[in-house]
């Protein structure tokens, strides 16, 4: 064992290299530490860092300082995240601001360990099957407060506060524990969707009622094709038609029954049974797709694009993420849950609100840079740039400039949000509230599908599951009137 | 030894030793602190709650149902893939019957090895592509495609393997073994060239034939190599969280359908990040470590036999 220093020499090694090389150790260990203690929740670093000192005018009610900066984290999912990139290229030109943009799906791998290290980004679209739960976040006090923005005089026209431009009720789902913490900018609308140019081949009408929807998807599987499609990896798309034929049937106290965790929402619901045992129909005389309930969103959608079923429940950013699968006559069409006898609401209502949670955390570094940037996304401008980059609509009303042509099916839920209006638009909450209900419900209604359990058995297993929410003294925050 | 080369010795130990503390038993440690609070995961705020976590483990049919199903893994993976591994190596190696007196795998033996070892080459995150298409539930699936074709079944009720509550834990076990077989192959085939022929060619002398050459020879002087494969097997067995959460149906990390694709690992990852109660996620990964320790101590201590020395 030979050191190269002539002074050591057969003594093996030096103490005072042995100083170097643990403090050389040393160097490297402690660093490691605060970076691992960061990874978890070591810091607790509760003071806010604000950095900007622009000065508060009606034009900027923020404070705003030029040659700031501000990060920004999209999911890139059914959107892309173009739109957001020319966002920030507009945000750069106004206040010649530093951003950095982020796009990806993995929304909590690379954003919890920085809410628990306390420095997380300013502006985050916090989306996609890796969303970090809204309702966790909230609990740990995470979520700036919005009011401030919605407050803030509108860009287009500062007579208005932003809240009186944007259509109404679309904040709502953004509300946890009474305070609006994420703004769900994009308008979406959910239900069924069909291809216009296979029903004008067939010779189909638009069912409006249950009956003559299942006669279509009879006359499907006459045909060779499947009558209904779903997504059955992800129960949740099954879960849309489930919940609201049980909100058409039995009118919003039904739906609020569910949000506000009724000991009677499924179990003791007529609304519901009745419900239940329609969609059950569709199971038991053979009417789905072959195979579907298997299926991931991309497979079944996919198949539903080569007409290999009539209808698909999804929600409105179908067509664009069909847009590759989509042939160019398809023709994709939006239809309203059809109405089973007796019930409370109108076809035309349908499941609407927005979506697309686009949140500020409370402890975000530039949060004047970021409650600007919600601001401007409620400008006619930067909501006109998001309908043409994503094929989608926004929460501001008539946020779209009319010289921009839509898609079919965009132009087809246009058409159904107009028939439907605010008195008939509903939106269910417990999704956001109570994630861990709505996986329980979902699990059910994948074995009804499977035909593993019979509607009696759904009914009791979604109720024991709002039981058990409802046991959660956290819950008792929540409550929609 | 002289003292100065103690120091020199404790300063090689000293970077491997900090690095495995940091790395493996600091995280033990503070996942143990976590699973006494209920931290949500997302927050740096959270209250101490004793032994909560694991009283209300005791009661979750979910997780209870995980174990269960980590319990058969545990069981089936290791048989199956020791047994067809070594199969395989022993043909490969010492199951040919050609030439004069020599000991020889089967004609093309090296071709073989070569193929078996493909799937190891494999990613779990491409195995997963590959199987879901393989198991994809209607006509357009790999293995329905065929039955459809062969008319072994319909084509308007394909199979649903990933759906079907009785197939699913099998079909992950599949993958598990065809991606495995190949590398414990290799392992084997190492071992098996380490035995001296003579004793093979003894045993050809004596008359004995290939499954007794295998029983009382081979399996015998590979009784450490088995050994290992059955620890590291058992190991995956107990995890199997990338299959198990991409390739089976449900919300949040698969597990269906209904519970019955679970395993520890997926259960822990819902409620680490979808439902917001990590710290009784930390408490299910404490478990998870307990019983992991647990079972490798007692295959070490089950499979110890005398050693052979040649």
């Amino acid at each position: 064992m030979g050191s190269t220093s002539t002074r050591n020499n057969g003594e093996g090694l030096g103490r005072r290299d042995l100083i170097k090389r643990s403090a050389a150790l040393g160097l490297i260990t402690v660093p490691t530490m605060s970076f691992l203690s960061a990874c978890a929740s070591g810091s607790d670093d509760s003071g806010s860092k604000d950095t900007s000192k622009g000065k508060v005018t009606k034009d900027n009610p923020f404070g705003v300082a030029k040659n700031g900066k501000l990060e920004v984290v999209v999911f890139k999912g059914g959107y892309g995240d173009d739109y957001a990139k020319a966002w920030e290229a507009l945000f750069a030109k106004k206040w010649g601001t530093k951003t950095s943009h982020l796009g990806t799906q993995e929304i909590t791998g690379k954003l919890q360990p920085r809410f628990n290290g306390g420095n997380p980004p300013d502006v985050i679209d916090d989306s996609g099957a890796q969303q970090i739960k809204l309702d966790v976040l909230f609990k740990g006090g995470q979520l700036l407060d919005l009011q401030a923005v919605l407050d803030a005089p509108s860009v287009d026209d500062p007579s208005k506060k932003v809240s009186e431009t944007l259509i109404a009720g679309s904040t709502d789902p953004g509300l946890q524990g009474g305070k609006v913490v994420s703004l769900n900018y994009v308008y979406t609308v959910w239900g069924l969707w069909y291809s216009g140019k296979l029903f004008k081949e067939k010779g189909w009408a638009e069912p409006k009622t249950w009956d003559d929807f299942l006669d279509i998807c009879k006359k499907a599987k006459a045909a060779g094709i499947g009558g209904l499609a779903h997504q059955g990896k992800f129960p949740y798309y099954i879960n849309l038609l489930i919940m609201d034929l049980i909100a058409k049937t039995g009118g919003l106290d039904a739906m609020k029954a569910i949000d506000n965790l009724d000991p009677k929402a499924f179990v003791g619901s007529d609304a519901a049974k009745k419900s239940i045992e329609a969609v059950y129909e569709i199971v038991d005389q053979g009417l789905l797709m072959p195979g579907t309930n298997g299926l991931t969103h991309t497979e079944s959608q996919t198949r539903w694009n080569q007409y290999k079923a009539a209808f698909i429940p999804s929600g409105s950013w179908l067509e664009n993420e069909q847009l590759k699968q989509t042939p160019a006559d398809f023709d994709m069409k939006f239809l309203p849950v059809p109405l089973l006898p007796g019930s409370k609401l109108p076809f035309e209502a349908i499941r609407a609100g927005s979506g697309e949670p686009f949140i500020i955390p409370t402890k975000a570094s530039n949060k004047a840079e970021a409650q600007e940037f919600m601001r401007l996304m409620l400008s006619k401008e930067w909501s006109t740039s998001f309908a043409k980059e994503a094929n989608s609509l926004t929460i501001l009303k008539d946020g779209v400039d009319p010289s921009v042509k839509l898609r079919p099916g965009t132009q087809s839920t246009v058409e159904a949000v107009k028939a439907a209006g605010d008195a008939n638009s509903f939106n269910f909450l417990y999704p956001n509230w109570y994630s861990e209900m709505d996986v329980a419900i979902q699990n059910a209604s994948n074995e009804l599908m499977s035909k593993r359990i019979q509607p009696a058995e759904w009914l009791k297993r979604a109720q024991a599951a709002v039981d058990k929410a409802a046991k959660d003294p956290a819950s008792k925050k929540n409550h929609r009137a | 030894m002289r003292k100065g080369q103690y120091r020199f010795v404790a300063g090689f130990l000293l970077a491997p030793l900090a690095l495995y503390l940091i790395f493996v038993i600091w995280p033990y440690i503070q996942t143990f602190g976590y699973s006494l609070t209920d931290w949500s995961g997302e927050s740096p705020n959270f209250k101490f709650v004793g032994l909560d976590n694991y009283t209300a483990l005791f009661h979750d049919d979910v997780f209870k149902q995980a174990i269960w199903h980590n319990v058969l893994l545990l069981v089936f993976i290791p048989v199956l893939t020791i047994l067809i591994s070594l199969f395989f190596a022993f043909m490969v190696n010492v199951g040919g019957r050609g030439g004069a007196g020599g000991v020889s795998g089967v004609k093309g033996s090296n071709i073989y090895k070569i193929i078996y070892f493909f799937p190891q080459v494999l990613s779990l995150a491409i195995l997963a592509v590959l199987f879901q298409a393989l198991y994809r539930s209607d006509e357009g699936g790999l293995l329905n495609g065929i039955l459809i074709k062969l008319g072994l079944v319909d084509a308007n009720s394909p199979i649903e393997w990933m759906n079907n509550p009785k197939l699913v834990l099998w079909c992950l076990m599949v993958v598990i073994i065809w991606h495995g077989v190949g590398f414990y192959l290799v392992l084997f085939s190492a071992a098996m060239q380490s035995i001296p022929r003579e004793i093979y060619e003894a045993a050809l002398l004596d008359g004995a034939g290939r499954s007794q050459t295998f029983f009382r020879v081979t399996l015998p002087l590979l009784w450490e190599s088995v050994q290992t494969a059955w620890v590291y097997l058992g190991i995956v067995a107990m995890d199997m969280f990338v299959l198990a959460s991409t390739l089976t149906p449900g919300t949040g990390f698969g597990g269906g359908p209904d519970h019955h694709g679970e395993v520890i690992a997926t259960v822990l990852m819902r409620n680490f990040l979808y439902f917001g109660k990590s710290g009784y996620a930390c408490a299910m990964g404490i478990v998870m470590l307990v019983l992991t320790m647990i079972i490798s101590v007692i295959t070490l201590r089950a499979t110890r036999r005398e050693r052979i020395e040649f």
